[in-house]
């Protein structure tokens, strides 16, 4: 792999920049490896690159049904941020703000990540009581966060209406490293950097089975021929609930599509990252001008990456509200993506009843912000047999009550 | 946008009179059960990628709940029937084995 600088640039500029490389191979899929990753999204190219670069374990796979980067990787809203009421949720996403931090230097490819701060408006009393709580929280956790007022609010967003009739700005918990980073290049990055390992990443190559014997995996079916590993990981999100199906167990999970949207670029207006649980919509600007919206779940079972269209029109009146100037937007473009959702809104990072078979699942809809410290986790798991990030994440978690009840206090978006 | 038909008032309801009330058909567990059987009633779905049965309120319309036969893999409504039963009459059984022969749902196919 060559590295990438500003000298590599200079360097191409005189030759008419025919010396860059591609940025990953697309090898042939070899007879065996030692550890098998299903799923070249985020998750799983953050999990094969920690196996070979903390633990030193190379002779790796990624295989991907689709292309790289193609499913809930490339179609989230990409937000950063790490306050979590819950000791075990603060714990992984605050390692993954942390190694985002240094992300791009670590990888060698600009990931953009932009510490420009996120914003969880308070717009009832509840989440006054309830961000302020999480706020301290976060100061036991280590995790920087801390509750503003709404004229602070006014002056960071000056573009928000907080004295709104029905949902006014009582305040907001403020995680000033939280941020954005561009989606494309997490994946892209992490695939270029396990390439340069020897890993190989093997696109539009579908999973058909899971091979085992003597209640261990032994290695998997695909659409182009059988691969023999000793380790499995399961990084598949939305179609966790099949790739377990092979594997011969069953996951608390539902499949519900998650729909996000951009308006036509505009001048810069908003630098910071603005969410709204009550009225469920949170929204950012990107880097090309465009502001970028999510809002709630679909609500029903769907795995069609795509939702319906009163969704949209609930998160967009809502944020009018609170950002009247969005009304005058064209929206540019709208997707869905298929989030893989557990009863107590929080992953699944575990072993399973299959031996050596590993599932990294159940993000929901706030997987993106995790990539880097998930895939720390999951690859301390997968090397070493246990890490004290995934321990809480378990699978038999439900059946023992041990709930990671986020989904009280996050509010709704993840 | 997702067009149910209300068993009870007959309305053509649409998604934004309706409210999903998730997997239909549960088998109920309480005091005595096993600890399986619990953690599968509230946590297990089986969540399929094609056809499934689930539950529907007709929340800005009659205010019933019913019952509803769809595919999550295309969107495709296979039909609607009262929520008065604990498994899907034949007539919707039939329905689907037209356009997905070989179909399965837990126990029933």
């Amino acid at each position: 792999m060559k590295h990438y600088s500003a000298f590599a640039v200079a360097r191409e500029a005189l030759r008419y920049h025919t010396g860059w490389e591609r940025a990953w191979r697309s090898p042939e899929p070899k007879k065996r490896y030692d550890v098998i990753i299903v799923g070249a999204g985020g998750h799983g190219l953050a999990t094969a690159y920690y196996l070979g670069k903390n633990y030193g374990i190379q002779n790796v796979a990624v295989i991907e049904k689709g292309w790289l980067g193609g499913g809930n990787t490339g179609r989230n809203t990409t937000i950063i941020r790490s306050n979590y009421l819950q000791d075990p949720s603060a714990a992984i996403y605050e390692k993954a703000r942390g190694l985002y931090e240094d992300l791009s230097q670590d990888l060698n490819y600009n990931v953009m990540f932009s510490p420009r701060g996120v914003m969880m408006l308070a717009q009832t009393q509840h989440e006054i009581r309830g961000y302020q709580r999480t706020a301290h929280a976060n100061a036991l956790q280590g995790v920087q966060t801390e509750w503003i007022t709404p004229e602070r609010v006014k002056e960071l967003v000056p573009i928000i209406n907080i004295d709104g009739p029905r949902y006014p700005v009582l305040g907001a918990l403020w995680q000033e490293r939280g941020g954005t980073a561009r989606h494309d290049a997490v994946a892209w990055g992490y695939a270029r950097a396990c390439s340069a390992m020897g890993m190989d990443i093997i696109q539009q190559c579908e999973v058909t089975g899971v091979r085992q014997d003597n209640g261990r995996v032994v290695g998997i079916d695909t659409t182009r021929g059988a691969i023999d590993c000793d380790k499995l990981g399961i990084v598949v999100a939305g179609h966790s609930g099949q790739l377990a199906e092979m594997a011969g167990f069953h996951l608390p999970l539902e499949a519900i599509a998650l729909q996000a949207l951009v308006s036509e670029p505009i001048k810069p207006c908003m630098d910071v990252v603005v969410m709204a649980n009550t009225v469920h919509g949170y929204m950012s600007q990107s880097d090309k001008g465009e502001m970028v919206i999510g809002g709630g779940t679909d609500g029903f079972n769907n795995y069609t990456q795509r939702g319906s269209f009163h969704h949209i029109e609930e998160t967009v009146r809502a944020l009018i509200e609170t950002f009247p100037m969005i009304s005058r937007l064209k929206m540019l473009r709208q997707w869905g993506g298929i989030v893989d959702m557990t009863g107590d809104r929080s992953p699944i990072l575990s072993k399973t009843p299959l031996g050596n078979c590993f599932i990294n699942c159940g993000w929901g809809t706030g997987g993106f912000k995790a990539i880097p410290g998930s895939g720390w986790g999951m690859a301390q798991l997968m090397a070493t047999g246990h890490s004290p990030l995934t321990e809480a994440f378990t699978l038999d978690r439900f059946k023992e009550g041990r709930f990671i009840d986020e989904s009280v206090a996050a509010g709704v978006a993840h | 946008m997702l067009i149910l038909n209300c068993p009870y008032c007959g309305v053509d309801a649409e998604e934004t009179e309706l409210a999903a009330g998730g997997e239909a058909h549960l088998k109920r567990y309480g005091p005595g059960s096993s600890d399986d059987e619990f953690h599968d009633y509230l946590f297990m779905r089986e969540n399929p990628k094609g056809v499934h049965f689930e539950r529907w309120r007709h929340v800005n319309g009659c205010g019933k709940w019913f019952h509803a036969a769809r595919c999550t893999q295309t969107l495709e409504v296979f039909g609607t029937y009262s929520a008065q039963t604990t498994e899907p009459p034949q007539k919707i059984k039939d329905a689907i084995t037209t356009k997905r022969p070989g179909w399965s749902w837990r126990e029933l196919s």
